[in-house]
């Protein structure tokens, strides 16, 4: 049988207990990953009491009032708070979402909030996302037409054709599929990933783009687009509900028919 | 002090900002081959452009007859004629062919019919100078901000822009009153980094966060607004602070204008269309600070909605669902996540909530930063573009969809005027170590803040100041009582706590740092309003309820030295940039 050691960091230490001190009786139980770069040591899990009577109803409302009242260097993004900027992606509960669009209410029991799988953590919550923006850029997400259209008028695209751009454009880039996606654990540096590919599919699409073929000769790669094996946790955990995995299926399909 | 390491760079220009101005901005400099950086503390696409919704105003007469100097007289109407009529004459005059580059970017614009860029009615944008609505807002969906952010992303990666992405800009380095660059903090390794530049571009967005419940982001901090005013330099028009009429209530999430534009309208607890007796001929569609004032007297009068009658019902549940579906989605989808109902059935509960703040960095149309001592000068080497800015365009109140096409016809204004003033290969200046160190030493002493004062807590009492003395109507006491009060959480920073000492991702230090712009601005804010003893736009006086063209049609400039606010005014320009158009004189406005 073979025998592997996980390197001495990826153990989760007990950390600190942050007892309520307001005497509530409506307490929830939270959980959060820590973890500091400055220090040799491993991460560990904070425990904090959290008085829901005073507390807004999202997974965000929580993580705010712990910063704001009772450890000000718990470490995470956010911005927007209405999902629309894509911050304050996490494994919530198990889940990669968006902590400001999720409910505390429905999850039973204790809450557990770690930060975006398998990817290199900089502090508490938050995650190295370089690499999938590199990898974004390579997709090369910008509209290329020829010279001949006149930079006078829009450029013709009828209601049919734009709507094929509806349940693609709206992906805010948070990154929850492809890091729920164990295909992009295992073979990040090779494969593009759902979030990626999504956005690539969303300039193959386009009626107005003139280089579709030369977009899908560019990602027809074993890795880079066949690394997907439909396993659909990127459909499941998008925030938006938008569904990567049918829009890599049209590549493919593309692919096969031209 | 001063143990910290510092990175040098040289570019002919910074941008400093990733949203809508700031990458259309940098997006026109590299394409010109002038060596760019853009410098963000956030990644571009989390930048809260792409949280504006309803669309982006261009007369391209897509639905029916459009004229731009229609689009010139209903923004200087919606500005409460504090507007520059110079500025705003090019704001609309260049927005078509703004927004038709735009398309040409990528934008998935939604579209009519016969292929073209979708527009729909919005408050205040009328045919023919104020006869009837106009459909002048261009829109994808109700995602517009989105899209462009998206698209523009995409060119700035295109033209090979160079990224400084989560760097936190301290402060300005100036010499001799030009600004020669930036110092910034990356939070991703913990290091500082001086950036010389021949301009420095201010694409830092808006200040919301004064206020207690604003559509803005956590990051809408102002911070380059607070880097100008220790800079020594003045702020503009800080009084005008848009409430949107329709923010959702209880949460501060943004339900766009377009609701009303596919549409949708107000109710109060009588059942009534109340806007019908506030704004005959517009009703929902008046602008902005109109609809917010009539919602407020609503309440103020007991006829609000709820248990507490604090809010007002936003109706569309007689629209098709299916034209819903289609250009109002993402409204459903905050509605239902955030307080569970679906719009096609049920009513919006919606309350005025801090959204804009028109007033930002003096400039001129060409982007540069203005200072005044009774006459205007230029400020070398420094740009402000975007909600930092105060062109002015907006004047005492913003049209809805105005900002938008604000970001990016100034944006690339900046870029075209950047192009013209550097000449190749110039060496950059050797910038004092004192100026370094000054900026070094107010982040060594915040990050070494041991004293009995949390942040969050300074920042907590500020912003309840701002929503309870500085709110829809205002009065000579509330105002008083706000100059007094608004200087407690700025004088706690003397005994600031910052727990987390470290370097890497310090967020409780960023917040820090942020506090610190943002009461600059809370400051220059309640002590603007306090002095404009009359009634404008946005700013509603109930002790002064009327204009005074006389005494008050001028820009307020505020200076903040650290102790204590400097006012002073400088002229509104009344006069046209070309003969194009004439200057439309101030009259009453009635929507």
């Amino acid at each position: 049988m073979v025998q592997f050691n996980l390197p001495k960091n990826s153990k989760i230490l007990k950390g600190q207990y942050f007892k309520d001190k307001t005497g509530s009786s409506n307490l929830k139980i939270v959980h959060i990953y820590r973890w500091d770069p400055d220090k040799n040591e491993n991460p560990r899990e904070d425990t904090f009491e959290i008085d829901l009577n005073s507390c807004g109803n999202k997974v965000l409302d929580i993580l705010n009032k712990i910063k704001n009242e009772i450890d000000s260097s718990l470490t995470f993004r956010r911005s927007c708070a209405h999902g629309v900027c894509g911050s304050c992606a996490m494994n919530v509960d198990g889940v990669n979402t968006l902590s400001c669009m999720k409910s505390h209410k429905e999850i039973k029991g204790d809450l557990r909030i770690f930060p975006l799988p398998h990817l290199k953590v900089v502090k508490d919550l938050v995650a190295d996302l370089s690499k999938l923006y590199r990898q974004y850029e390579s997709i090369e997400p910008w509209l290329k037409t020829k010279n001949s259209k006149s930079k006078k008028n829009e450029i013709n695209q009828s209601k049919k054709s734009r709507e094929k751009l509806d349940g693609l454009y709206e992906c805010i880039m948070c990154a929850c599929c492809s890091t729920s996606c164990p295909s992009y654990w295992w073979n990040s540096e090779k494969y593009l990933g759902p979030a990626v590919l999504l956005q690539a599919y969303r300039w193959i699409s386009d009626s107005r783009d003139d280089e579709k073929k030369e977009r899908l000769k560019k990602v027809a790669d074993k890795l880079k687009l066949y690394g997907c094996h439909t396993i659909m946790n990127c459909a499941s955990s998008c925030p938006k509900g938008l569904n990567p995995a049918k829009a890599i299926g049209s590549i493919k399909k593309m692919l096969a028919t031209s | 002090m001063s143990a910290y390491n510092i990175v040098d760079h040289e570019y002919d220009v910074l941008v400093v900002g990733a949203g809508g101005s700031g990458l259309r901005a940098a997006v026109g400099l590299s394409e010109s081959g002038l060596k760019t950086a853009c410098i963000s503390k956030v990644f571009p696409t989390r930048s809260h452009t792409a949280a504006a919704q309803g669309g982006i105003s261009a007369a391209l007469g897509n639905a029916g007859e459009d004229d731009w100097r229609w689009h010139m007289y209903d923004t200087v109407k919606g500005s409460d004629w504090l507007g520059d009529q110079d500025c705003i004459e090019y704001l609309c005059k260049e927005a078509p062919s703004a927004v038709i580059e735009l398309e040409h970017y990528g934008v998935p614009f939604s579209r009519t019919k016969d292929g073209k860029i979708y527009q729909r009615a919005f408050g205040g944008m009328t045919k023919n100078y104020g006869n009837e609505p106009v459909q002048r807002t261009c829109a994808a969906a109700d995602r517009t901000g989105h899209a462009i952010l998206h698209t523009l992303y995409g060119q700035a990666l295109k033209h090979k822009t160079e990224f400084f992405i989560e760097y936190f800009a301290l402060d300005l380095l100036m010499k001799n009153g030009e600004c020669k660059g930036v110092i910034a903090w990356n939070l991703n390794d913990g290091t500082i980094h001086r950036f010389r530049s021949h301009i420095t571009i201010l694409a830092t967005g808006g200040y919301g966060k004064i206020y207690f419940s604003a559509t803005a982001a956590h990051s809408c901090t102002g911070d380059g607004n607070g880097m100008v005013l220790r800079a020594g330099l003045p702020l503009q028009d800080m009084e005008f602070v848009q409430f949107h009429p329709t923010g959702l209530y209880g949460i501060g999430c943004l339900i766009s204008e377009a609701v009303r534009g596919e549409g949708g309208y107000l109710l109060n607890s009588k059942g009534e269309r109340f806007m019908e007796r506030y704004a005959p001929k517009a009703k929902d569609l008046a602008s902005r600070d109109v609809v917010s004032r009539s919602m407020a007297i609503e309440i103020n009068e007991g006829r609000g909605i709820g248990e507490n009658k604090d809010h007002i019902h936003l109706h569309i549940d007689h629209i098709d669902p299916k034209i819903i579906e289609n250009r109002l989605p993402g409204i459903s989808e905050s509605v239902e996540t955030f307080v569970h109902r679906d719009v096609t059935k049920d009513p919006i509960p919606v309350v005025p909530t801090v959204h804009y703040n028109m007033g930002g960095i003096p400039a001129n149309y060409k982007a540069e930063v203005l200072n005044s001592n009774g006459k205007d000068k230029t400020v070398p080497g420094l740009m402000a573009i975007g909600e930092a800015a105060c062109v002015s365009v907006h004047g005492a109140n913003r049209l809805g969809s105005n900002s938008l096409i604000d970001l990016v016809v100034f944006g690339k204004s900046a870029a075209k005027r950047a192009i013209e003033l550097i000449k190749p290969n110039t060496p950059h200046d050797e910038i004092s170590k004192t100026e370094t160190e000054k900026s070094l030493d107010r982040f060594d002493k915040l990050r070494n803040g041991n004293g009995s004062n949390k942040t969050a807590e300074l920042r907590l009492s500020m912003q309840k100041t701002m929503q309870e003395k500085c709110a829809v109507f205002r009065t000579e006491k509330t105002l008083k009582q706000g100059v007094d009060e608004i200087k407690k959480p700025f004088e706690g920073m003397e005994s600031i706590s910052v727990k987390d000492k470290s370097l890497i991702f310090n967020t409780d230090l960023v917040e820090t740092l942020e506090f610190d712009n943002l009461i600059r601005q809370a400051i220059t804010t309640m002590e603007s309003a306090y002095h404009r003893k009359e009634s404008r736009g946005a700013h509603a006086r109930e002790d002064f309820p009327k204009r005074d063209d006389k005494n008050f049609m001028k820009h307020t400039l505020s200076w903040h030295n650290g102790k204590e606010v400097k006012i002073n005014y400088r002229k509104v320009n009344l006069s046209t940039l070309t003969n194009d158009v004439q200057t439309f004189p101030p009259k009453e406005r009635v929507y």
